[in-house]
């Protein structure tokens, strides 16, 4: 079977930026394809790309086995949802969402007969003879997804669709949007800069960082094993020990270490057998409900961070506090150096 | 009271703020700039005695009879109305791709004198250009030198052999003052067009391609829709200064009179100021006519 997508050493070059540097993979037909990483990264560049706003300078992309580099956007069968939704604002929402069938020529009755089943599908059929203006951020998120979809495209890109939203309608659109392509079975692409989305949405995830790919992999994967050190922040906001602070810790190669994996003690406190210990003092204990995180510096000037259930509080232990950061020694996750 | 109390003064009493800032603009706006044109659209209900020749102050339409049923000022209205049409597509089609480049692609430097290159004219005196112009399209003129040398002055014969807008030479024909109007006004559509095109986001245009639209298709069903109220500014400005002008008229083109030119007359050397009055009411009822129409048909649905 032939990948949806496929980027073979893929360079976009604006001026002296290296936008996207080299980078290649596979996207599997029917997989939710997350990529990942801070602005700037190229990930978006990326996406670009394949819905072909923009052509590599370098390398090809292929959609369905065939190079598309040069293949303009309204001859691919990829549709996108816009960070900013990129709704018709002249246009009622149901028109709106029978553009595309409407510009590939099919009769007014059959594309607004499909574009109300679509309208159906996001749950927002009441809402036809309205202008996006007057719909919700969720509401006109939705309209761009039905939009998008009508077309019955090979592969949905989405453009950090849920950046707009609120902490609550975003929990629950990402729910929506993991079932929505289970159902329909398309390849969906999902552009992101927030960890959690890409980790609890995605089969697998690209993290970029520099215009190139860091690390591709499962979420859990990812999570649990971070290939390099920007994943361990970035993915895991973890702990990261470079060369210089590992050996003088005495582990030698660099590692890193997750918050949730560190305990922290009293200077007294005589460690257990194969943990390490790491001497500090804590600047700041913030609390996050569940738990809370406690910054610790360390001797070299470095401040890590442990997450301790809000239950156990620490006898004495409080800002400014000597204390022992303590792991067991398997949890650290040896990384590839930079 | 220093500079803060008064601050403090104003920023409690919100009212007093807006009065301060808007009496005095509101004051010279209502009075001076609406005051005179109320002024003038009552003398449009006088009439001119026809013997004594002086102004009956009584309200009557006997004026606007006398626009509506003599040929000639018919006539007047009808030539007026079709050159501003004219005009307005004519710089409309050259406008738009204009405005489409300064808008969509230029970008930096090439914006810049771009939009300096749109504005230039408009830093020379109003006479100097007609005047110019009268030079430009004589009938000895560099216009005609030039069809000549290259061997088309056959085509200009031909034109200027059409019955209706032609004439002796280009300066003396309906053709050369069409040329000057789309030349003094072409500004007026370009600049609102252009600002009308910026504003439609970039991501909409990207929209459309992506659902399958052609680029043709993305500029009729997207584009055109959104950048409606800024042609229809343009072509208010193209349309209402046509109707207006009058210096135009009596120095390029053909000698039949048009509405400027008629206020200009009636209210100077014929002193018939109610005429005059009459006359100026034809633009503003056309320009609230066209504007409806286009409202009519959505063209501020975007705003």
């Amino acid at each position: 079977m032939t990948a949806a997508i496929e980027f073979r050493g893929v360079s976009r070059v604006y001026g002296e930026v290296r936008a996207v540097d080299d980078v290649s993979f596979t996207v599997e037909a029917g997989e939710f394809f997350a990529m990942l990483g801070p602005s700037g990264s190229g990930k978006t560049t990326c996406l670009r790309l394949v819905a072909g706003f923009d052509t590599p300078n370098q390398g090809q992309v292929l959609l369905d086995g065939a190079d598309v580099s040069a293949v303009p956007p309204y001859e691919r069968n990829v549709n996108t949802v816009f960070q900013d939704y990129a709704l018709f604002p002249h246009m009622t929402v149901l028109e709106n969402v029978a553009y595309g069938p409407r510009v590939r020529g099919v009769a007014k009755s059959d594309r607004q007969a499909s574009a109300r089943e679509m309208l159906e599908l996001v749950q927002l059929g009441a809402q036809g003879d309205r202008r996006p203006a007057q719909l919700s951020g969720g509401q006109r998120q939705r309209v761009a997804l039905a939009r998008a979809l009508i077309n019955h495209p090979r592969v949905l890109l989405l453009d950090e669709p849920l950046g707009a939203l609120d902490l609550k309608l975003r929990e629950e659109m990402q729910i929506e949007l993991k079932s929505l392509q289970k159902k329909l079975g398309i390849t969906f692409v999902y552009v992101t800069h927030d960890q959690g989305e890409a980790l609890s949405m995605a089969d697998r995830v690209a993290v970029f960082n520099k215009g190139r790919i860091e690390q591709l992999a499962a979420p859990r994967e990812l999570y649990l094993r971070p290939a390099t050190a920007f994943v361990a922040r970035f993915v895991g906001s973890a702990n990261v020990a470079d060369s210089a602070l590992a050996q003088r810790m005495g582990l030698g190669a660099p590692f890193a270490i997750r918050a949730e994996n560190i305990d922290v003690q009293a200077e007294s406190v005589v460690p257990a057998p194969d943990t390490v210990s790491v001497p500090g003092a804590v600047v700041a204990v913030q609390f996050h409900g569940a738990a809370s995180r406690w910054q610790v510096q360390l001797e070299g000037g470095e401040v890590w961070s442990a997450l301790l259930p809000d239950s156990r509080r620490m006898n004495g232990l409080s800002v400014g506090s000597r204390v022992k950061l303590t792991w067991p020694r398997d949890a650290a996750v040896p990384l590839t150096p930079a | 009271m220093t500079m803060r109390a008064a601050s403090t003064f104003f920023w409690r009493r919100p009212y007093w703020y807006l009065a301060l800032l808007l009496v005095p603009p509101l004051l010279w706006f209502g009075t001076v700039y609406l005051g005179s044109l109320f002024a003038l659209l009552a003398q449009s209900f006088y009439a001119i005695d026809d013997f004594t020749a002086q102004i009956v102050r009584e309200p009557t339409l006997a004026t606007y009879r006398q626009l509506v049923t003599q040929p000639a000022n018919v006539d007047i209205v009808l030539r007026t109305v079709s050159m501003a049409v004219a005009v307005t597509i004519a710089c409309a089609l050259i406008a738009l791709p204009i405005a489409t480049y300064m808008a969509r692609h230029a970008s930096g430097r090439m914006k810049a004198l771009f939009y300096v290159g749109v504005m230039l004219p408009m830093w020379t005196s109003y006479l100097v250009k007609v005047y110019s112009w009268r030079l430009l399209l004589a009938k000895e003129g560099i216009v005609a030198w030039f069809l000549g040398k290259s061997g088309l002055s056959g085509l200009l014969d031909a034109l200027l052999a059409t019955p209706g807008i032609g004439g002796p030479s280009l300066s003396s024909s309906y053709i050369g003052m069409f040329l000057v109007f789309v030349y003094m006004w072409l500004p007026f559509m370009i600049l609102p067009m252009a600002a009308a095109l910026e504003r439609v986001p970039g991501s909409l245009i990207q929209a459309s391609a992506d659902l399958g639209a052609t680029p043709s298709q993305t500029f009729r069903n997207v584009v055109l829709p959104l950048a409606v109220p800024g042609i229809a500014a343009g072509s208010v400005f193209t349309f209402s200064l046509t109707l207006g002008d009058y210096i135009i008229p009596s120095v390029v083109g053909a000698p039949g009179y048009f509405i400027g030119m008629m206020v200009y007359v009636q209210q100077g050397t014929a002193g018939n100021i109610p005429l005059a009055a009459a006359f100026s009411v034809v633009p503003i009822l056309l320009i609230f006519v066209y504007l409806s129409v286009a409202r009519r048909f959505g063209a501020f649905d975007a705003l």
